[in-house]
This record gives C-alpha cells, structure tokens and sequence, in this order.
C-alpha cells in the first residue's frame, strides 16, 4: 500500500543480487585457485580433529597436536588411512595408486579420468582406479571425501600420500605420484 | 546424453538475468516462468529446455560444432536443484512473505551465476554431500 514498504522489498532484493555477485566472484576466483591442488597427507595435516562419540577426550587433545593429527583421525575412524586392494575391488598398483572418486553427476570427472589414465599409463607400476562414490558411501565417510572428483595418490602400502579435490592438472599428477613413488 | 557445454554457459546467463530481474522487481511472474524453464529441463533434456532451443536456433550455427561435449546428467540435476528453489521462492513470494522469496531466488542466481561466470556446477557439487547425509546401503 505505502511506498514505504515497497521500497523496503526492492532494496532487499537488490542487496540480495548485490551480495550473490559479489560472494559468487570471490567464491569463483577461490575455487579456480584451489580447486585441483594436491595436498600432503601424513605428518603435517590441517584438517581439524573429528570430534566423534567413540573419540575419547585423550585422543582429541592429541588431535590438536598437528603431529599426531593424522595418526588421532585414523583412530578416531578406528582404521588408519590406508586404503587396501580390498577397498578397491581390484589390485594396488605395483609402486602407487591413483584413486578418483566419482558420481553421476560430475562434470570435471570425465577430464580427470582421461588426465590420471593418461599419467598411470606414462608411469609404470601405476594404477588408476576409478570409484563410484554413492556406491562405496562408506569408504567416502571414512575417508572424508566431500566432493568429485576427489584424488588420492596411494603409495605401493595402499598408505594416502596426497590428496586433491577438483579436477587436478596433469602436471601436479605427476609431482604427486613423484613424491609417492620416492 | 552428449550436449554442448557451451549451450549450458549460454542458458545459465539467461538464468542468472532473469533471477536478477525477479530479484529487483519481485514478479512472481517472471519467477514462475523460470520454474517452467527448469522443470521443461528436467521433464525432457537440457536441449530441449527453452534456453537450449535458442542456443540450438541463434548462436549454435554461428559457433559451429563443440570441440568437445559433456554428459547431460550433470546439468540436468542442476536444472532439478535449480527448479527447486525456483518454487520455494514461488511459495515465499506468494504466500510466505517476500524474505523468503528473495532467499530461494538468490540462492537460485547463485548457482546460476556461479555456472555463467565460472563454469562450476554447484548443484552437481552439492550432490555427493546430500547423498552422505542418506543412511548406508539405502538407495534413493
């Protein structure tokens, strides 16, 4: 009825467009930055301690210690973060592993698969297995996988070395499996 | 399904237009209009969706073919996330009230937008965490 209020709603939708816009470009440019960036899994981890029910509080103290970071997230999920053929459904490879986690409903998947097929077959005793994540929910919790593709590079033990969210360039493949292998 | 990627960039910059008007003027009429875009997307194909017409009509034949396709599933899940907040804005701006209109409708524009400006599929990001949150060994 009065201006007043109709002036109110116009606003709002225009500052909605306003922050959409702005929060989607620096979210854009963030993701274009890091999407695909491997990561040193092991000694120096920055995920945070998962504060679960089985965990007890000796272990999540030793979760803030970034050392054992690592080694109180494994047992927090009551296995270590390694991954067995088993897990797999199909061998590990000889020297290292590329695993891709995958859905339906994944663009950069497609191009990941061709770049890691690519690399496994230029490297030899290297595999690349490819996992539909819906159909293995499990090893995803227990690996905290929260998007596809995610990229794992497994040593010859099956032990993750690296990790990747987002489609990874062929170069940073290399350099991964390179420091897997070593 | 095999579609051109560019047709998807083009049909989100229509999408993130048209969810920006809506966001200004408030029309629910426009919004509804958007909804019938996404659920024709969903019902028959991204091609066959409104925007994927045009593309198909106007600027496909002066682009010529794609270097290179990609699967339809992906984006046509999007179109489902898509037509969802599309009626939950329906519903705000109808019957709830209009705060609840322009927070469907922006976060619609942003995966819109996100799509346009940066090729990222957010609904298709959305999909493995969704599917996390669904109890072991059930099947939706």
């Amino acid at each position: 009825m009065d201006a007043g209020a109709v002036g109110t709603e116009t606003l709002a939708g225009v500052a909605a467009l306003v922050a959409v816009l702005v929060a989607g470009t620096v979210f854009g440019l963030l993701r274009r930055r890091l999407d695909g960036r491997f990561r040193a899994v092991g000694g120096a981890r920055r995920r945070r301690p998962l504060p679960t029910a089985q965990q007890s509080p000796g272990e999540e103290a030793a979760g803030m210690d970034a050392q054992h970071d690592g080694a109180a997230a494994a047992a927090a999920h009551g296995r270590p973060q390694e991954i067995t053929g088993q897990d797999l459904g199909t061998g590990l490879g000889e020297r290292a592993t590329l695993v891709q986690f995958s859905t339906a409903f994944c663009q950069p998947c497609r191009a990941t698969r061709r770049i890691l097929a690519e690399v496994s077959g230029m490297v030899d005793g290297v595999n690349h297995v490819e996992i539909d994540a819906e159909s293995h929910l499990e090893l995803v919790r227990r690996l905290d996988v929260m998007r596809t593709p995610t990229v794992l590079v497994l040593d010859s033990a099956g032990r993750i070395t690296r990790r990747a969210a987002g489609q990874p360039r062929k170069a940073d493949v290399i350099a991964a499996l390179g420091a897997a292998v070593a | 399904m095999q579609v051109d990627p560019r047709g998807q960039r083009f049909a989100a910059v229509i999408t993130t237009a048209v969810l920006a008007i809506v966001l200004v003027t408030g029309s629910a009429w426009l919004l509804a209009f958007q909804a019938l875009v996404f659920a024709v997307a969903v019902a028959a194909g991204v091609r066959r969706s409104p925007y994927g017409l045009l593309f198909a009509w106007l600027i496909r034949p002066r682009l010529g073919p794609p270097q290179e396709t990609e699967e339809s599933a992906p984006p046509r899940f999007a179109q489902a996330v898509g037509l969802a907040f599309a009626l939950l804005g329906l519903v705000g701006y109808l019957a709830v009230g209009t705060w609840l209109g322009v927070a469907a409708t922006a976060f619609a524009l942003l995966a819109a937008f996100l799509n346009a400006a940066f090729g990222l599929c957010l609904g298709c990001e959305m999909y493995l965490m969704m599917r996390r949150l669904t109890p072991v060994g059930r099947t939706p």
